[in-house]
C-alpha cells in the first residue's frame, strides 16, 4: 500500500476542510472498501482523513421518521429496534450483504459510497473508464456476467454493488451532507448517478462533501416486505440480481408499493412505473406477473449477462409474492 | 472474553526509534506531501485533534491486546493484522486473502469480531483487541478451542483461529440458534478444507453446554 498523510479530525467542519485543502484526499470510515482498493492500487490517496472520531454515530427518531448517523455500522443499523420495527426492509437488505465481520466494520456512509465490483475496475492492468477516464471499458466486450441491464452507457456498464442502497432507495431516504459551502440534503434517487459520459463519477457528491446522516421518512411500508438476493453461493457474495419490495396492503388491495432492484444498474434501481401499476390492484399472482414484466421495460443485456433478463423478473415476482404472503 | 496473558513482552518504545531512514528509502517513489514545520500547531487550529502524521511519519498508538497494554509506533498504512503479526509477534491470527474475503484474520475489537486485514492499526487507538492467543485462560483452553479439537473442526488448521474467533462471537451475538443460523453467521469464514459440518457441530456443542 502506498504511503499517505493521515489526519484525524474531531469535528465535522475540520473534516471538510482537511479534505478540500491540498492533495488527493479521501475520507476513511470502516475501511472495508477503501483499504481494499488501496491495496490493489486502484485508489492511491495522498491524504486520508480518518472520520471515525466525528460524532456521527447516532440512530434516532426525528419528527418525520428516523435519522441514521453516517458512522453507524451496518450491524448497528440492522439490529436497531427502531429500524427493525419501522423499516424491516433495511435490516433484511443489510443482513444479506457481506459477512458479520464486515458488517461490524462497514458504516452507512461508506456503504453508500462503495465502488463497483467490476473486475476490470479492480485490475490496474486493464482498461477502465471509471478508474482511468478515456482508457476504455474492459467489460463491454469482456466477461460482463455481473454487469448492468439498465441505464448503462457505452463508456461503462458497471453496477452499484450495495444491498443497503436498494432498501434506502425504496424507502425514499434523504442523504444529508456537509461541505465547505455548507449543508445540503440530497434525495436518495438523486444521490447515485448513471454512467453516461462520466463513469468516473459514481454519485453527485461534490469534492470534500461529507455524508453526515441518512434520514428515512415514516411510512406504512413496514409489514409486507421482502429482500431477495440471488448470488453464486448462498451467502457472502455480491448480488447477481436482488429485489427489495415493500407493500402496503389493506383488504387484499395494494394501497401502495415500493420496489427497487440491485445488481442491475450503475445506481440502485427504483421501479417507479411498476409501483404506479401496482397501486390499487388486488393482491394476486397475475398482477405480480404483469408487474415483473413492466419492471423489465428498457432492459438490455450484454454477451455474458443475458441470463439476467430472465433472472430479474423472476426475482421480482418471487419477492412480491413472498412479501404479500402469497404462494407462488 | 479477553484472556489474561500475552506472549509479548514489549511495551514497545523500540518501535518509536530507528527506522526513519528505512522509510525514506521505501517512499522515494512517492510524491512527498510537504510537511510544514508548524504542523502540530496547525492541526490544533484546524481541530485536527493533533493526530496528523506526515507521509514519512509513524503515529504513536495505544491499544490493549489480550489484556496487555501496548504503546507502539506505526506507519498509518499498517493494518491491524500486520501490526499483530509483525510488530507484536502474535502470529496466531492468519493472513489468508488480505482483502476481507476469507475471515482468517478475524479478531475481536472491543468485543466485536472484525477482519483485521481491512482495519488500519491507527484507527484502533484506545481499543481492546482479543486474538486467538488471548482466548485461553493460562493452560486451560477456551471451551470453543476444546470443542474444535473434540469435533475435528479443522484439517490443515489455517482458517482455524479465525473460525474460532468468529464462532465465539457467533454465540455471543445470539446467532447460534440453529444449524442454518450458524452457517449463515459463520459465512464470513471460509475453510478450504471443507471442515464446515464439524465446525457447526463444535459450535452447537458449546452452545448447548451453555458456555461461550
Ligand atoms: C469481501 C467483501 C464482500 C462484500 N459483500 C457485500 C455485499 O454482499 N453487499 C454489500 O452491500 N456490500 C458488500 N461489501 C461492501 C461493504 O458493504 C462496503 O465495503 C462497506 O459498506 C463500506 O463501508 P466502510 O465504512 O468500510 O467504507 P470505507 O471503506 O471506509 O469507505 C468507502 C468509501 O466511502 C467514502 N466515505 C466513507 N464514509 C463517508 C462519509 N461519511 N462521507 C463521504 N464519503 C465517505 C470513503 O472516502 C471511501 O471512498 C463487501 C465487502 C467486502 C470486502
Ligand atoms: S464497466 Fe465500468 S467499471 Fe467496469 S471496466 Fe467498464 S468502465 Fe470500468
Ligand atoms: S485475511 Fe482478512 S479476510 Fe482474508
Ligand atoms: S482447516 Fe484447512 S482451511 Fe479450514
Amino acid at each position: 500500500m502506498n504511503q499517505f498523510q493521515y489526519v484525524r479530525p474531531a469535528e465535522v467542519p475540520a473534516a471538510a476542510k482537511a479534505f478540500t485543502k491540498g492533495p488527493n484526499t479521501h475520507f476513511l470510515a470502516g475501511g472495508t472498501n477503501l483499504i481494499d482498493l488501496m491495496k490493489m492500487g486502484v485508489v492511491v490517496p495522498e491524504r486520508l482523513v480518518d472520520i471515525n472520531h466525528l460524532p456521527l454515530k447516532k440512530i434516532e427518531k426525528t419528527p418525520g421518521g428516523i435519522s441514521i448517523g453516517a458512522l453507524a455500522t451496518n450491524t448497528e443499523v440492522s439490529i436497531h429496534p427502531l429500524i427493525k420495527e419501522s423499516f424491516p426492509l433495511l435490516s433484511l437488505a443489510i443482513n444479506a450483504g457481506a459477512s458479520p465481520q464486515l458488517r461490524n466494520m462497514a458504516t452507512v456512509g461508506g456503504n453508500l459510497m462503495q465502488r463497483t465490483r467490476c473486475p476490470y475496475f479492480f485490475d490496474t492492468t486493464m482498461p477502465c473508464n471509471k478508474r482511468v477516464p478515456g482508457s476504455g471499458c474492459g467489460a463491454l466486450e469482456g466477461i460482463n456476467r455481473m454487469h448492468a441491464i439498465f441505464g448503462a452507457s457505452d463508456k461503462c456498464i458497471a453496477v452499484n454493488p450495495s444491498d443497503m442502497n436498494v432498501a434506502l432507495t425504496a424507502l425514499d431516504a434523504t442523504v444529508h451532507v456537509t461541505g465547505l459551502k455548507g449543508k445540503r440534503a440530497i434525495k436518495f434517487a438523486d444521490f447515485h448517478r448513471l454512467p453516461g459520459e462520466h463513469p468516473e463519477l459514481d454519485n453527485t457528491l461534490q469534492k470534500g462533501e461529507l455524508i453526515t446522516s441518512v434520514d428515512i421518512p415514516v411510512s406504512p411500508y413496514n409489514k409486507n416486505v421482502h429482500y431477495l438476493k440471488v448470488r453464486d453461493r448462498t451467502s457472502y457474495a455480491f448480488a447477481l440480481v436482488s429485489a427489495g419490495v415493500a407493500l402496503n396492503i389493506e383488504n387484499n388491495t395494494i394501497q401502495g408499493a415500493r420496489l427497487a432492484m440491485g445488481g442491475v444498474a450503475h445506481k440502485p434501481w427504483r421501479l417507479t412505473e411498476t409501483e404506479a401499476f401496482l397501486k390499487g390492484k388486488p393482491v394476486s399472482l397475475d398482477v405480480f406477473k404483469q408487474a415483473s414484466q413492466i419492471a423489465m421495460q428498457g432492459a438490455r443485456a450484454y454477451e455474458y449477462n443475458k441470463f439476467k433478463l430472465k433472472l430479474a423478473p423472476n426475482t421480482i415476482l418471487q419477492a412480491l409474492t413472498t412479501a404479500a404472503g402469497l404462494k407462488a | 472474553m479477553s484472556g489474561k496473558k500475552s506472549n509479548n513482552p514489549s511495551d514497545s518504545e523500540e518501535f518509536l526509534n530507528g527506522t526513519r531512514r528505512d522509510f525514506l528509502k521505501k517512499s522515494s517513489l512517492l510524491t512527498a506531501v510537504a510537511l510544514t514545520p508548524g504542523r502540530v500547531v496547525k492541526a490544533a487550529e484546524e481541530q485536527w485533534d493533533e493526530k496528523i502524521a506526515g507521509v514519512f511519519e509513524k503515529v504513536s498508538l495505544h491499544l490493549e491486546v489480550n489484556g496487555v497494554k501496548h504503546t507502539v509506533a506505526v506507519e498509518p498504512r499498517v493494518t491491524l493484522l500486520d501490526l499483530l503479526r509483525e510488530q507484536l509477534h502474535l502470529t496466531g491470527t492468519k493472513k489468508g486473502c488480505d482483502r476481507g474475503q476469507c475471515g482468517a484474520c478475524t479478531v475481536h475489537v472491543n468485543g466485536v469480531r472484525v477482519n483485521s486485514c481491512l482495519s488500519l492499526a491507527v484507527t484502533n487507538e484506545g481499543k481492546k483487541i482479543t486474538t486467538i492467543e488471548g482466548l485461553a485462560n493460562g493452560d486451560e483452553l477456551h471451551p470453543m478451542q476444546e470443542a474444535f479439537i473434540e469435533h475435528d473442526g479443522f484439517q490443515c488448521g489455517y482458517c482455524t483461529s479465525g473460525q474460532i474467533m468468529s464462532a465465539v462471537a457467533c454465540i455471543h451475538e445470539g446467532h447460534a440458534g440453529s444449524e442454518a443460523e450458524i452457517r449463515e453467521h459463520m459465512s464470513g469464514n471460509i475453510c478450504r478444507c471443507g471442515a464446515y459440518p464439524n465446525i457447526v457441530n463444535a459450535i452447537q456443542a458449546v452452545k448447548n453446554g451453555g458456555q461461550s
